[in-house]
């Protein structure tokens, strides 16, 4: 577990204001490449991806005048590294009140790492029903060479190389209190 | 946020913190949801064991533990006293140690006798859930109780809760009289005299008071727990007759009218209709009597997940 406090800023990569533009990007591509707002169901991954996605829905709002469905997962039942020593991850309520059967699903995270959160939030999705077509925006992308599983962004807020011994923090009003986007490192490294 | 939860076994609620049982019932309530799904399964704790000890005759309460577990992807293995070696003359700890060398996550066990579930635990390094010890305690009950009547009161804290019938004998009155007087609320008892003693010394924890009778315990509550009559008690003289019992202690409509409009009524089951409780007040919408089957499995996937499973190593991607 990272020892937050320990944590040194290295570079601030985005501020509220790049993360609102890259956010209306985000929602014009998934309109085009969806041709419009209908049937589309945006789904937050807990916790980071629930505000990044209710502000999509939003902006997508906005452009089409159609109105998205809103949902919410927490993949924590899901996990693949659930008995592994550490402490106990704190169960949260997934909502996802409508159908998505033969929706487009987009799910929405924060960061894109190892790939193994969107694994678990496929397969939880899968439990629910049959959605159309599911793809997957985020805030950031770490890059493929993290990669630990065959799965890749449909539409990406920015692409930040990083190393591993890097940690990318993106802050949201909703849980932090101001917006933005840093890299970090432990002050040994 | 807090972890909740940090023990191997669930022995009783007694030595649990007030915000251990809170924990307890916020982590339940995120997993109320799963039960409601088409597909009602999660794959936390797959590849995990679960082994439903009963030494005790029980239906229900391990029938939700089973569900719970397989709600969960745990395999879950039933082993009752008939079909065991105990019934051979085996020991305790043997049992114990036996079960343990199959290497199971979890083993939860129901006994006539207090204090099994914690000599087990003692023994066996599988997590520990008391599925009712004697006339000790059972936690998950109370747990399940709680999480009904947060449901419809919001809270617990500052209610009035009645606790009506054999509170000598039942484990159910123990750990509920635990988990509310915790948490704040004020809880009455009443009943026989041979079966509510004067003397609870031994139980008496701030927030709990014995009354005269019934409508004096019942008077101007917020929830009123009926517990089931164990019918062979009355051999041992500790009540006349059942129709006498009816009478005196069972919970009809007159008597339910002396507690608050909203009040809501429980009843850990099996009901015996008619003697602790008439049938027209068990059936109607002040009874919460199906919510607490629902919500026990609910509970009881809360409890198995966080005795058992659900550990991680690092932060979030």
């Amino acid at each position: 577990m990272v020892d937050e406090l320990k944590l040194v800023e290295k570079a601030k990569i985005m501020d509220s204001e790049r993360i609102g533009r890259a956010l209306s990007r985000l929602a014009s591509e998934i309109v085009e490449e969806n041709h419009g707002a209908e049937g589309l169901y945006l789904v937050g991954i807990r916790r980071r991806g629930v505000p990044l996605a209710r502000t999509l829905v939003d902006k997508i709002e906005e452009i089409e005048s159609v109105r998205p469905e809103f949902g919410i997962i927490d993949i924590t039942l899901y996990r693949d590294d659930l008995s592994t020593v550490g402490a106990n991850p704190v169960v949260n309520r997934t909502e996802l009140d409508s159908d998505i059967d033969e929706k487009t699903i987009v799910l929405v995270d924060d960061v894109l790492y190892t790939g193994r959160t969107i694994r678990a939030a496929l397969d939880q999705l899968m439990d629910f029903g049959r959605p159309k077509r599911v793809q997957l925006a985020v805030l950031i992308d770490r890059g493929r060479e993290h990669r630990e599983l065959p799965i890749h962004a449909d539409f990406v807020g920015r692409v930040v190389p990083t190393k591993k011994s890097e940690i990318i923090k993106v802050m949201l009003e909703e849980y932090d209190g101001v917006e933005g986007v840093g890299i970090y490192t432990l002050p040994d490294e | 946020m807090e972890k909740p939860f940090h023990r191997k076994d669930l022995l009783g609620i007694k030595d649990l913190s007030a915000d251990e049982v809170l924990g307890i019932l916020d982590t339940a309530e995120n997993f109320r949801e799963i039960s409601s799904r088409e597909i009602k399964k999660v794959p936390a704790l797959r590849g995990k064991t679960v082994i439903n000890l009963f030494f005790e005759a029980s239906t229900r309460t391990r029938t939700s533990f089973e569900l719970a577990a397989k709600r969960l992807s745990a395999d879950s293995v039933n082993i009752s006293v008939s079909t065991s070696s105990v019934s051979k003359g085996e020991t305790l700890v043997d049992t114990a140690l036996t079960l343990d060398a199959m290497q199971p996550d979890c083993i939860v066990v129901r006994h006539s006798s207090a204090g099994v579930p914690h000599q087990l635990a003692r023994i066996s390094k599988a997590a520990i859930v008391n599925a009712g010890d004697g006339t000790n305690e059972h936690p998950t009950q109370a747990l399940l109780d709680a999480m009904t009547i947060r449901e419809r009161k919001h809270k617990i804290e500052g209610l009035k809760v009645a606790i009506i019938g054999d509170i000598l004998h039942s484990r159910v009155a123990r750990s509920n009289i635990h988990l509310l007087t915790k948490l704040g609320a004020s809880v009455r008892v009443a009943g026989p005299r041979t079966l509510v003693p004067e003397d609870f010394v031994h139980l008496v924890e701030e927030g709990l008071t014995v009354s005269e009778n019934v409508e004096e315990a019942i008077a101007d509550t917020d929830v009123v727990m009926i517990l089931r009559i164990q019918k062979e008690r009355q051999d041992s003289a500790f009540f006349p007759t059942l129709s006498e019992y009816a009478v005196h202690y069972g919970l009809t409509q007159e008597r339910l009218a002396l507690a608050k409009e909203d009040a809501i009524v429980l009843h850990p089951g099996p009901m015996n209709r008619g003697i602790e409780i008439a049938s027209d007040v068990a059936d109607s919408a002040r009874s919460q009597i199906l919510d607490q089957v629902k919500y026990g499995v609910t509970v009881r996937m809360a409890v198995l997940y966080l005795a058992t499973g659900g550990r991680i190593s690092r932060e979030d991607e």
